[in-house]
């Protein structure tokens, strides 16, 4: 056969990284120069393009912010529909190496600390497949020693009968760790840049593997070009200029998706709220900053999933939803082990949270909310039927 | 009388409607019942059929509709025989929309996969409606492979932009010996008209009624578009003159030179 024109990528040279791009510098000096007609060029554009997101997140695009969400809600409707698909996480582990000056699971801080064993997992899966739950996202603190990989693809395996969708929030890993954790039946990976401003990424990351800025980057390609069918980035607001980080997210989304077409990006808001260690968010995102970053991005980004996190209050949830969100996480808890016990032997108290809840909402409740709003809640939208390796059946 | 016919079975109505994106099973089902659709879309990917009481299976009586389950989500043609395998042993309908779409942004169907699925499935008995872009030749691939439609889009699925695709189209409809089904981007019942008007013999319409302001209307809309098209087709339509023009300015010598 011969060559492709286009050379399979490299996976190990990151197809976005912000050093490419103008600096922090520069782009703030072009956010301050932008005007009211530059946004308004930019919102009546059917595709927008990377000098459009900037317009869309400048101060000048303030007074459009109305126009910009009823322009995101009916993308979002027209590509969505009226469904709101629901996930939950599960918290295996607060085991962490690392020293996240914004975490409470920061490894200075004197909590309580601990692992699930497999067997508690299962339990506390199974409390939320009784709730309904089929889409789960494992997260755990950042500790190779407290969960291997081989926990995690254990995890999965045991999981998978009753979850189509899993995804896992952990620690970066390698290329044939995701191939292994994909056969095993991985959906999905949520990896948060937290910030793409590497002055400030290391300032709030003093110490512990996560200092290496680059394999955090280069960890949701590497995840993607090992076939997982969703990534989910982020930043984490507050930490840093929101309509910088905004920026470069679309870009790094914007990049993945050119380069590996297979995958869903998606992304996720992650909004600083008070944690165990009362971290002040040093440049806090305002509600009203905070649905003109969304509705930015879903104008940049109009097919890619969206998802709203428990960190927001049940009454500014409700009024976001609409905005471009497309799924959200429900009956939330941020403790391992702290879904209540159904099983025998799972008698500990729970280990302490990584940030506070803000809608405690059980999932029944969230669910009946979102009918009131004209939302159907999905529990499922994926099928292991589609995998062998999560079914065992042959092709 | 004006039948549909596929794969040896007659279907009522000549609109297919897919149920997802409504807000709520209720909806859906009031509006798949305005519009007086027989087939209806299902995706397995959302629906558990292990699960009799699955909020969009129990809205839907199946004594009423032909539930075409479809395999959207898949990538591959391995993905998609998989699923569809699965569906049938858990439901008995060998009845199947084939859907590959690796591109999860677009929903473009994977050409290739997707023939090379429909014969994996059609050996196997199933009775394979597949989905494709509007290229002909495939479609003709498709039709020797022993697939029951062609189900060519109008334009990128959940778009709502008409018959981008129409002298695609055109050809699709102009050669083939199965029903073509035009599948995805109508966003009007006047574009299901037009794609009747054109000689289609069925159109499959989803979020044009699930985002309605009012999906039950809607649906009763396109459910009369559909079938004002189809008797605009049957009647014969008027040739469209690119001038108006009553006389003829290239042939009247013939007349002159016989006075």
């Amino acid at each position: 056969m011969p060559a492709p024109y286009v050379k399979e990528a490299d996976p190990m040279h990151p197809c976005f990284s912000p050093e490419q791009q103008p600096s922090p510098q520069t782009l703030a000096g072009q956010l301050a120069g932008l005007t009211a007609a530059e946004v308004e060029r930019s919102l009546s554009k059917p595709r927008l393009e990377a000098e459009d997101l900037l317009a869309l997140l400048s101060s000048a695009a303030e007074p459009f912010l109305e126009t910009m969400a009823r322009q995101a809600q009916a993308l979002t409707r027209r590509r969505f529909g009226r469904v709101m698909k629901l996930y939950a996480p599960l918290y295996v582990s607060n085991e962490c190496t690392n020293a996240c000056v914004y975490c409470g699971f920061n490894r200075s801080h004197d909590i309580r600390r601990r692992t699930l064993s497999l067997g508690e997992v299962e339990a506390q899966a199974g409390f939320l497949a009784d709730q309904g739950f089929q889409n789960l996202l494992l997260v755990s603190g950042e500790s190779r020693k407290s969960v291997p990989v081989e926990y995690l693809r254990q995890c999965l395996l045991r999981l998978g009968p009753r979850f189509p969708e899993l995804s896992l929030e952990v620690y970066p890993l390698e290329a044939e760790e995701y191939r292994s954790l994909a056969e095993a039946g991985l959906y999905g990976l949520a990896l948060y840049q937290e910030t793409y401003q590497p002055e400030v990424y290391a300032a709030v990351h003093p110490s512990g593997e996560k200092r290496d800025f680059r394999k955090r980057l280069l960890a949701p390609q590497l995840a993607a070009a090992a076939g997982l069918r969703q990534v989910s980035l982020g930043a984490l607001l507050g930490l840093a200029d929101f309509r910088l980080d905004a920026y470069y997210l679309g870009l790094h989304a914007r990049s993945l998706q050119k380069q590996y077409w297979r995958t869903n990006v998606a992304l996720s808001f992650p909004r600083l709220r008070p944690a165990t260690g009362g971290y002040a968010p040093p440049q806090p995102v305002s509600d009203r900053q905070f649905v003109q970053l969304v509705a930015a991005l879903r104008l940049f980004l109009p097919d890619a999933p969206f998802s709203l996190s428990t960190r927001e209050p049940e009454s500014l949830r409700d009024h976001l939803l609409g905005l471009g969100f497309t799924q959200m996480s429900a009956g939330s808890c941020t403790e391992p082990g702290g879904y209540p016990a159904i099983s025998a032997g799972v008698g500990e108290r729970p280990a302490a949270a990584q940030f506070t809840v803000e809608d405690r909402r059980s999932a029944a409740d969230i669910a009946a909310g979102l009918e009131r709003l004209g939302f159907e809640p999905v529990w499922k939208d994926w099928d292991a039927g589609f995998a062998a390796a999560a079914t065992g059946a042959e092709a | 009388m004006d039948e549909l016919i596929i794969a040896g079975r007659a279907v009522k109505s000549r609109l297919f409607v897919g149920t997802g994106k409504f807000s709520s099973p209720a909806v859906m089902a009031a509006a798949v019942e305005a519009s007086g659709a027989e087939v209806v879309t299902v995706a397995l990917r959302r629906v558990d059929l292990k699960q009799p009481a699955d909020p969009t299976l129990a809205a839907l009586d199946p004594q009423r509709y032909l539930i075409l389950p479809n395999t959207s989500g898949a990538r591959t043609a391995e993905e998609a025989v998989r699923i569809a395998r699965l569906a049938r042993a858990l439901s008995g309908n060998a009845w199947v929309k084939l859907e590959v779409t690796p591109d999860p942004r677009n929903l473009l169907p994977d050409p290739v996969e997707t023939l090379k699925a429909a014969e994996i499935l059609v050996a196997e008995g199933f009775v394979v409606l597949p989905y494709i872009n509007a290229d002909p030749v495939l479609a003709k691939r498709l039709e020797e492979a022993g697939t029951a439609t062609v189900m060519p889009l109008g334009s990128p699925i959940g778009t709502n932009q008409g018959l981008r695709t129409k002298d695609s189209l055109g050809l699709i409809i102009a050669d083939a010996r199965v029903p073509v089904v035009v599948d995805a981007g109508l966003g009007a019942p006047s574009h299901a008209a037009e794609a009747m008007e054109m000689g289609a013999d069925a159109v499959l319409v989803n979020t044009a009624l699930a985002v309605a302001q009012d999906p039950v209307r809607m649906a009763e809309a396109f459910g009369w578009a559909v079938a004002a098209g189809r008797q605009g087709f049957l009647s014969g339509l008027g040739a469209v003159q690119g001038q108006a023009e009553a006389s003829s300015p290239l042939t009247g010598f013939l007349d002159q030179s016989k006075k």
